[in-house]
């Protein structure tokens, strides 16, 4: 009796705390909601979040949008769907964002975008790479920032059909990213040379790989090249395990995102000489939107960029731009000003096309080797997300109609 | 040929990581009984230590090696620190309840080592004299696995003689058959539970050093190295050294095997071997569990309460007075919507599908005895049943919300019939294994569950689509559940129940079948989490196997235990408040994480019986003084 | 009376069991009769406990058979055993700890009653005077209410008492049933189980070590000696045997 008092006065309390503990909101701001994975991926997410406040920053310093200045609620999802989904309604609800930006895990964009669409509230999904964000579970309020498993597994193809190798190992990380990024890879490449023989496939544990085994497996199949998308710890021990054994040697290897500041800076001594990769050179691209980017951010942060940093920012940027476009907070004229959205960022002008909802941010494709024992990108050349995406009328029917 | 043996030695070394993993929890568990969750954040400490210390004193022979044996120091030293200022004083809490307190060190030591060392990935050196690989058979093989596959046996000896050789390890030994025994010996029991706590603490730490040159010191280790510790320590037979030895030797292979098979086409059909590494070693657990209760070389352990546990006093039924303070409130809950923000009704959805969720443990745990570290398998099949009817066949949201939970209750009558011949930890971790093996379906099954991505688009019919008429729904459904379960509780057969717990021999003796009363609670116990699981995936619209991951379950199991796992009210008090606590200071604070394990830590010593146990206790008078319906606290008799 | 006049309920022939190539229990035969208190005796490591848990079916026998009333129940369960009508007390007390006195009468109630399997009504609302009157039976009605947790060790043997005779049984099968207790209690209890033995025409089997007891209460009594059956017969006639009082009465230093 008593306790079930305790049950009912914690009841009372947790109703009137979140009844009565809504934060004022500052007047004439303009809200919008972060939610991400800071405490499952902070690798990429701390960088990610300087990103975005170094563009929140510059932007009020210039006086806002909309002749308001912008706030931004930011949330950690617990990198869970269920938790973003509470986040999520949270900012809504709650904070009254006008609408919501960020996540990082594929299953917890692909959740905060059907909620977006039930909510009918624009969703900017900054980094999810699953290609079905866009594409079979696209929505009218939902738009991707980052170049997909699709767009960069399609900007290694060329420079692996150009080697004319035969037989293909392939290792990944077992689930839908890895899964997605075989998939593309061999239907690309079979296409690009009909020749192309895949050996052996090892689809290791997310974290888990058991590299000395693995390693062994793939020099035991003896292909000409190996395509990886392995990232993170997998791709270290991956690299390690694999120089020692001198499975490198003589095999040309192809890894997704191993050029990102991220997952080849960890390697230093260890980075592999010549493997192709897709990633971000920050300290060789020279064009002028970059090295205003780079300085502003060396100058706050007294740290380098990492590819999260460009995230970051190129995702406030974006929420800017569809404000000013839309100059309304209103969320349908937010969609239609997204559609077909152009701005620039640091890696160049992108477009949200209205097509599919994907921007046309691309990625620097390239070769890693070492420099001053740390592995940098050692030759590169920016591959234009718009280049690297199937036809439109194929894309049309991956899209549910709205 | 070459192939084989090198996969071998591979196996070996593996074999040998996992040993130096698994032995310390093994021994901790065997002298302390207590399940250690913060067993893999020892290990990653360890690793992280030894990455700053031979950073520090270089990459010589010396450095190296003096950095490898003073990570494992420190690790040890923290151990000892960890016993003597929190678990010595829980000893005496009902079962499990120290697992409550590892997993808030589990919350702090990730959040410690994020903020000290950051979040990048840190690739420590090779190991002087051990960089390069000899050819083996022709084949490469790196020289430090070598050196691994020669550690494993050797920690395995020089544990023997401490343990076979020294008067101290006699002492431990007694203990791990005896407890009372040893204190009846005169000697001092804390001081060599200190020593024991110090020593598997050490040995984390040391397993986590040496993986140094093989793999980066990265803040996800703590999971997957308790992960495999506790398979490797089940597997062989709690507390048993030479057990945990042969089962990572049987891990080992068992997944060198499997990498090394890779795809193999047997009558046309492929089978990715290579795939099963995502759950293999849950695979053999079960198989192990099911042929052999105690794991390979372990004994039945003795009872798990042990003298100077608690006893549940009687709990009486819901007189009038109770059944007042429930409909009040009810009626608290029915009037949130109109009284409270939006956002308080989406917070209050979630904490009554997890107060049913971890009801629904509560019954299992509580009246059945039985400990599930995979309960979030029948909530994962709820939600996945119910989605899945929904998607796939078609059916009205209505009624799949009916038949997810037979979805649920259907696996749990699968699994439960195999589950229930076990006790102890080795039945929490046989739950575990099924769990494991239902995820790893869901998240591998692309074209039918949504793999890793999930479902998205599970939304309630149209009727239910504002938050306040879901609230009610899942008001009305929770409510129900939970008056189900308690007027369940002192049925008949909840009496029953509770008889097979309390005294096994006598219920057998006056004509009751222990397990089928257990099979049956693990059904209905599955069928309420699969409500709660249904409920859940429409209240997010989405769902993902993170719905029925390890996660999942040890959440539900802190619920629980918060709360106080002999009370009924316990699993609502306790789901409640964590993900109460969660969601405020998640929304506050930065490092959340450790805040929230600090807040449980608190409570795990001002409340050593849980929240509404502990109240209980305070508030209840000796015999029959336990509150209504409450279960009451006392010291078994001497 | 003569064993031969009552009823037989018990009739064990032949039994042996041998745990390891070391005989616990070799060719015993017995037979216990409604209305009858026989005694199993013998020093300890005799196969008293053995023999006895091969009566309610805790351990299988080599070979031999058990007949409860006619019928073979070698092989069956416990609690099958139970179900035909034989209650059992154990050396040390077995009771539900988290239930009330009564509530572990109600418990074997529910059972007898084969009401374990409903899910509705309240278990403490049922067969409560039954439990009761049990309880009456056994002294133990004024602490009803309390828990078993908190007894007395010489209650909670009362307890198992009314518990073993919730089913109406034909057969007790009592475990060291003073065990534990102190002299007077013991008397009491044992005197308080004649009683209820006679006026409900009852079997009990008892093993015990307390001599008093024994030749006190007992109608029969079976010596077991190494796994062997060494004398059987009314107390003036073991106590009188010779071979008894040589490998057991002589050296009765187990107290």
């Amino acid at each position: 009796m008593k306790a079930r008092r305790h049950f009912l006065a914690i009841a009372a309390a947790l109703a009137a705390a979140a009844a009565f503990a809504a934060p004022a909101a500052a007047q004439g701001t303009i809200k919008i909601g972060e939610l991400n994975s800071y405490k499952n991926f902070p690798a990429f997410l701390e960088p990610y979040k300087k990103g975005w406040e170094l563009a929140l920053e510059q932007v009020n310093a210039a006086g806002g949008v909309l002749g308001r200045k912008i706030e931004v609620v930011s949330r950690d999802d617990n990198g869970t769907p269920g938790d973003a989904v509470r986040v999520a309604e949270e900012l809504v609800s709650r904070e009254g964002v006008a609408f919501l930006m960020g996540t990082f895990p594929s299953n917890v964009g692909l959740a905060v975008a059907d909620f977006a669409k039930q909510k009918k509230i624009l969703f900017i999904a900054a980094e999810p790479l699953t290609d079905k964000i866009v594409w079979e579970s696209g929505n009218r309020y939902t738009f991707r920032l980052r170049p997909s498993t699709y767009m960069q597994t399609a900007m290694l193809v060329p420079d692996a059909a150009k080697l004319k190798k035969k037989r293909w190992a392939i290792v990944y990380p077992n689930y839908e990213y890895g899964q997605s990024a075989t998939r593309a890879f061999k239907e690309l490449l079979k296409k690009a040379q009909p020749d192309a023989e895949f050996v052996t496939e090892q689809a290791v544990p997310l974290g888990k790989i058991d590299a000395g085994a693995v390693v062994q497996a793939i020099a035991d199949a003896k292909p000409d090249a190996i395509f990886s998308s392995l990232f993170g710890p997998d791709l270290a021990r991956f690299v390690r395990e694999g120089n020692t054994r001198g499975l490198f040697k003589d095999t040309p290897v192809f890894n997704l995102l191993a050029g990102e500041p991220e997952y080849l800076d960890p390697l230093k001594e260890e980075t592999p000489e010549g493997w192709y990769v897709t990633g971000y050179p920050w300290y060789g691209i020279d064009t002028a939107a970059h090295k205003r980017f780079l300085d502003a951010y060396q100058k706050k942060y007294n740290d380098y960029p990492r590819l999260g940093s460009v995230v970051g920012y190129a995702t406030m940027m974006t929420a800017v731009e569809a404000l000013r476009k839309a100059g309304s907070t209103d969320t349908e004229k937010l969609v239609a000003a997204m559609k077909g959205l152009t701005l620039d960022t640091p890696l160049g002008p992108i477009t949200y096309r209205a097509l599919d909802h994907q921007s046309t941010m691309g990625a620097y494709v390239g070769r890693i080797g070492k420099k001053d024992g740390k592995g940098v990108m050692t030759t590169y050349t920016y591959a234009d997300g718009a280049r690297y995406l199937p036809p439109d009328d194929e894309v049309k029917k991956l899209r549910p109609a709205e | 040929m070459a192939s084989i043996v090198a996969q071998f030695l591979n196996g070996l070394a593996s074999a040998s990581t996992l040993f130096l993993i698994a032995v310390g929890l093994s021994l901790i568990f065997g002298v302390t009984r207590i399940v250690n969750f913060a067993h893999g954040s020892l290990y990653m400490l360890g690793l992280y230590a030894a990455y700053s210390l031979i950073d520090r004193f270089g990459p010589t022979p010396l450095g190296f090696w003096g950095g490898v044996i003073g990570a494992a120091l420190l690790v040890g030293a923290l151990g000892a620190l960890v016993e003597v200022a929190i678990l010595r004083r829980i000893y005496r809490a009902p079962e499990l309840f120290q697992l409550l307190a590892t997993f808030a060190l589990v919350l702090v030591i990730r959040d410690a080592v994020l903020w000290h060392w950051g979040p990048e990935d840190l690739l420590g050196p090779r190991a002087p004299g051990f960089a390069g690989s000899v050819a083996i058979l022709g084949k490469p093989f790196p020289e430090y696995d070598l050196l691994l596959i020669a550690v494993g046996p050797l920690v395995l000896v020089l544990l023997w003689l401490l343990l076979n050789r020294t008067r101290w390890g006699t002492l431990v030994r007694a203990a791990t058959q005896d407890r009372e025994m040893v204190g009846a010996l005169g000697v001092n029991e804390r001081w060599l539970f200190t020593g024991v706590f110090a020593l598997g603490a050490f040995l984390a730490g040391l397993g986590g050093a040496l993986q140094i040159p093989r793999e980066p010191a990265q803040l996800f280790l703590d999971l997957t190295a308790i992960s495999d510790a506790f398979v490797v320590v089940v597997v062989g037979g709690m507390g048993s050294i030479p057990g945990a030895f042969l089962a990572a030797l049987l891990i080992g292979e068992i997944k060198a095997l499997c990498i090394g098979l890779g795809t193999v086409t047997v009558g046309g059909v492929a089978i990715s071997f290579s795939k099963l590494t995502l759950v293999v070693e849950f695979i053999v657990m079960a198989i192990v569990l099911i042929v052999r209760p105690y794991g390979l070389l372990g004994k039945p352990l003795a009872m798990q309460r042990g003298a100077g546990a608690p006893v549940e006093l009687p709990a009486r039924p819901d007189g009038r007075a109770m059944a007042l303070a429930g409909l009040a409130v009810l009626a608290a809950l029915a009037a949130l919507p109109a009284a409270g923000t939006p956002y308080a009704v989406v917070l209050a959805i979630d904490i009554l599908v997890f107060a049913l969720f971890a009801a629904s443990l509560q019954f299992i745990m509580g009246p059945a005895g039985m400990v599930s570290f995979g309960h979030a398998a029948y909530f994962g099949l709820g939600a996945y049943g119910a989605a899945l009817l929904l998607k796939r066949a078609g059916l009205p949201m209505e009624a799949t919300l009916a038949l997810g939970p037979l979805v649920a209750a259907l696996g749990a009558a699968l699994f439960g019939a195999f589950v229930v011949r076990l006790s102890g930890v080795y039945l929490a971790m046989l739950t575990l294994a099924f769990a494991q093996i239902v995820w790893s379906i869901a998240f591998q099954w692309d074209a039918f569950t949504g793999g890793s991505n999930g479902l998205v688009g599970v939304w309630p019919s149209g009727w239910l689509s504002g938050k306040t008429a879901f609230y009610f729904l899942t008001l009305a459904c929770v409510a129900a559940g939970v008056f189900l379960l308690r007027r369940i509780h002192f049925s008949p057969y909840g009496y029953a129940l509770r008889a097979g717990r309390d005294s096994p021999l006598r219920a057998d003796a006056i004509g009751l079948d222990i397990g089928r009363l257990q099979w049956v609670a693990f059904v209905i116990a599955g069928a309420f989490a699969g409500v709660a699981g249904a409920l859940a995936g429409y209240s997010k619209g989405s769902i993902s196997p993170e719905v029925m991951a390890v996660s999942r379950s040890v959440d539900g199991l802190v619920m629980v235990l918060l709360g106080g796992v002999q009370t009924l009210s316990g699993p609502l008090v306790g789901a409640a408040a964590f993900t109460w606590l969660q969601d405020t200071i998640a929304r506050n604070t930065e490092y959340w994480r450790a805040i929230l394990g600090a807040t449980i830590l608190f409570i795990v010593l001002a409340f050593p019986q849980g929240i509404v146990g502990q109240l209980a206790a305070w508030l209840g008078s000796r015999d029959r003084g336990a509150p209504e319906g409450m279960v009451g606290w006392r010291r078994r008799r001497a | 009376m003569e064993a031969a006049a009552r009823m037989t309920v018990l009739a064990v022939e032949n039994l042996s069991k041998s745990f390891g190539g070391v005989h616990a229990v070799r060719n015993v035969s017995f037979a216990v009769g409604a209305g009858e208190l026989l005694a199993l005796i013998g020093p300890n490591g005799a196969g008293k406990t053995t023999c006895f848990n091969m009566l309610n079916g805790q351990i299988r026998p080599d070979s031999g058979s058990v007949r409860l009333g006619g019928r073979e129940i070698v092989g069956l369960a416990p609690r099958a055993v139970w179900r035909l009508g034989v209650g059992r007390t154990f050396q040390i007390t077995a009771t539900f700890a988290s239930m009330t006195v009564r509530e572990n009468v109600q418990m074997a109630l529910l059972s007898h009653h084969r009401r374990v399997s409903s899910w509705w009504p309240r278990a403490a609302r049922l067969y409560r005077e039954e439990a009761d009157r049990l309880l009456e039976r056994v002294g133990m009605a004024e602490q009803a209410e309390r828990a078993c947790s908190v007894l007395a060790y010489g209650d909670l043997k009362r307890v198992e008492l009314a518990v073993a005779l919730a089913n109406a049984p034909r057969l007790l099968l009592m475990d060291e049933p003073t065990a534990g207790m102190a002299p007077k209690e013991r008397i009491a209890l044992m005197a308080l189980t004649a009683e209820i033995v006679r006026e409900r025409g009852l079997a009990v089997l008892f093993t015990e070590h307390d001599m008093d007891v024994v030749f006190t209460h007992a109608d029969r009594i079976i010596v077991l000696n190494r796994g062997t059956l060494i004398a059987a017969g009314r107390p003036a006639d073991v106590r009188a045997d010779a071979e008894v009082q040589a490998v057991y009465l002589g050296s009765r230093g187990h107290g």
